[in-house]
């Protein structure tokens, strides 16, 4: 165990969440190496966003342990989540930029909150952070003038203002096109390889996070149904039916089997008529 | 009988609701009490709020404060000529606006103009997630955007009734001493006269201040707290609005109670 906490900077140990009667998360246990980009994978409303949520602390599970770098998000007090929140950048599903301040003033607002560093820095610190996303001449723009994915990148570049050691990626290629999809996947892997970065990336796209992912998880209806690298995860597809449907995106499988359990008949008032 | 107990069990439920609601806007307020002078440790986030909900307010608060002090001056007049007392209608005037109408309908207005936006607004940073982005940022929106405009409602309000009840008394001027020729020197002296400084322009400061606080509250509680849908957003602002409303009437009776009950 002490091996694998100098290992793995994010850890999951038999994390319980339900959400009122529907559970999320039924005993889950996840490692997330230190300085690898591990993509989770899972059908909507699987609780991917969820597993973010729990590892910034902004929801706490009913039982079990979320730990990032050795400290205990799911106990620690207000002061030490702020102080770990610091060293965490996360890209949310549709950028969250601040629609009343520029490209250029949302990405310096983590450093104006958090630094006492002058004008000029700032300035500097924040044309640093659009170039490596390719943004440099939109700082002057509002997050409404920009395109989807400007404005995905443009959160990016904000995420890692404060230069963080982990990187959250909540479901960045959804509603993207090919190209800007293609400019973000290389991002994330270019960032998380010259920064030594720790990346987590949410999504359901298969290929894509496949392509660029050093470990996958692939979550299903609570638990976790496949694990390892893209090359082993794929291998356990014979053994596990419900990964070979995602993996495979099979309309038929054990993953829609509960959906319709009750016949028409008894929906449409027929049931008691033969 | 069936329908009877139904709606006994709606009546129940909604008192139930109606409970729930104002427990959980306690618990809200006491958080934001923890954070309300923390907040001045960034006064032009302040400021900006009070420019937002207050200056961008002055038009309809002053266009209103003026009709209101044109119809009352034309009914005082009316009724005041009648007992040969139309040379007090500077004193009616401005009783009527410093202790009531400026406190409550500015304090209406302001609910309607600002409290709904600031609802809109946070309901929408939270739909958003920019309320979650500032959490994960290491920054407290309780602080940084509940906190700041809380104050510039809270601030605005008072001022905005003071700027009410002036323009008012003047539109009872114009229409009491220039177009129906109520004496000009008694318009103003019995103002000054039979006004108190203490009882009656204090009694309305502190009113609008009361009313302040409650719309500041309702309004960020209710955005804080708005479901990030597009309908949860329409169901908050209308909430807003009704909620302000109807507390600052209920306190505005319970306060003129204590004040001029005797």
């Amino acid at each position: 165990m002490s091996d694998a906490r100098t290992t793995s900077m994010i850890e999951l140990d038999a994390v319980h969440f339900a959400r009122g009667e529907q559970v999320i998360f039924d005993g889950v246990d996840m490692c997330f190496g230190r300085g690898e980009v591990t993509a989770v994978l899972g059908p909507s409303g699987t609780g991917k966003t969820t597993l973010l949520r729990l590892i910034g602390g902004q929801v706490r599970p009913a039982s079990g342990q979320v730990l990032v770098d050795g400290i205990e998000v799911s106990r620690a007090r207000r002061k030490a989540l702020y102080a770990l929140r610091r060293r965490m950048g996360v890209l949310f599903q549709n950028g969250a930029l601040f629609t009343d301040l520029t490209v250029g003033e949302n990405v310096a607002f983590p450093l104006r909150a958090h630094s006492r560093l002058d004008e000029a820095l700032v300035r500097r610190i924040v044309l640093f952070k659009l170039e490596a996303v390719g943004l440099r001449s939109a700082r002057d723009k509002y997050p409404a003038e920009l395109s989807g994915g400007m404005a995905r990148r443009a959160a990016l570049a904000r995420a890692m203002a404060l230069d963080p050691e982990i990187m959250l990626y909540d479901e960045p290629f959804a509603g993207q096109d090919p190209v800007s999809m293609g400019v973000l996947l290389r991002l994330i892997r270019r960032l998380n390889d010259a920064l030594g970065l720790t990346s987590i990336v949410v999504t359901h796209d298969v290929k894509e996070a496949m392509s660029i992912a050093d470990q996958v998880i692939v979550i299903a209806g609570g638990r976790v149904i496949g694990q390892g690298t893209p090359e082993a995860v794929r291998a356990q597809r014979a053994q596990e039916p419900a990964l070979a449907q995602f993996l495979d995106g099979a309309a038929d499988g054990p993953l829609n089997a509960a959906e319709d359990e009750a016949p028409l008949s008894a929906d449409l008032g027929l049931g008691d008529r033969q | 009988m069936n329908a009877a107990l139904n709606s006994i069990a709606r009546l129940g439920r909604m008192v139930l609701d109606g409970a729930q609601h104002a427990g959980s806007m306690a618990l809200f307020a006491i958080e934001l009490a923890w954070v309300l002078i923390p907040t001045w440790s960034r006064p032009r986030d302040i400021l900006q709020q009070v420019y937002a909900a207050g200056v961008l307010s002055l038009v309809i608060i002053l266009v209103a404060g003026g009709f209101v002090g044109l119809v009352l001056g034309l009914q005082g007049y009316n009724i005041l000529s009648n007992f040969n007392a139309s040379e007090s209608l500077g004193v009616m005037v401005a009783l009527s606006l410093v202790r009531e109408l400026g406190p409550v309908v500015a304090a209406l207005l302001f609910a309607g103009r600002a409290g709904s936006a600031i609802t809109a607004e946070i309901a929408l940073m939270k739909t958003t997630e920019q309320l979650a982005a500032l959490e994960m940022m290491a920054v407290d929106p309780m602080r940084r955007v509940i906190g700041p405009r809380f104050w510039g409602a809270m601030i605005a309000v008072p001022l905005l009734a003071a700027m009410f009840s002036l323009v008012g008394i003047i539109g009872g001027y114009l229409i009491g001493v220039v177009v129906l020729g109520v004496d000009q020197a008694s318009y103003w002296g019995q103002i000054r006269e039979q006004m108190e400084a203490w009882d009656d322009v204090g009694g309305g400061a502190i009113k609008s201040v009361a009313f302040g606080a409650v719309i500041a509250l309702i309004s960020v509680y209710e955005g804080y707290r708005a479901e990030p849908t597009a309908s949860g957003m329409a169901r908050a602002t209308t909430q807003t609005v009704v909620l302000s409303s109807l507390a600052v009437l209920g306190l505005d009776f319970v306060m003129t109670a204590f004040m001029f009950g005797a």
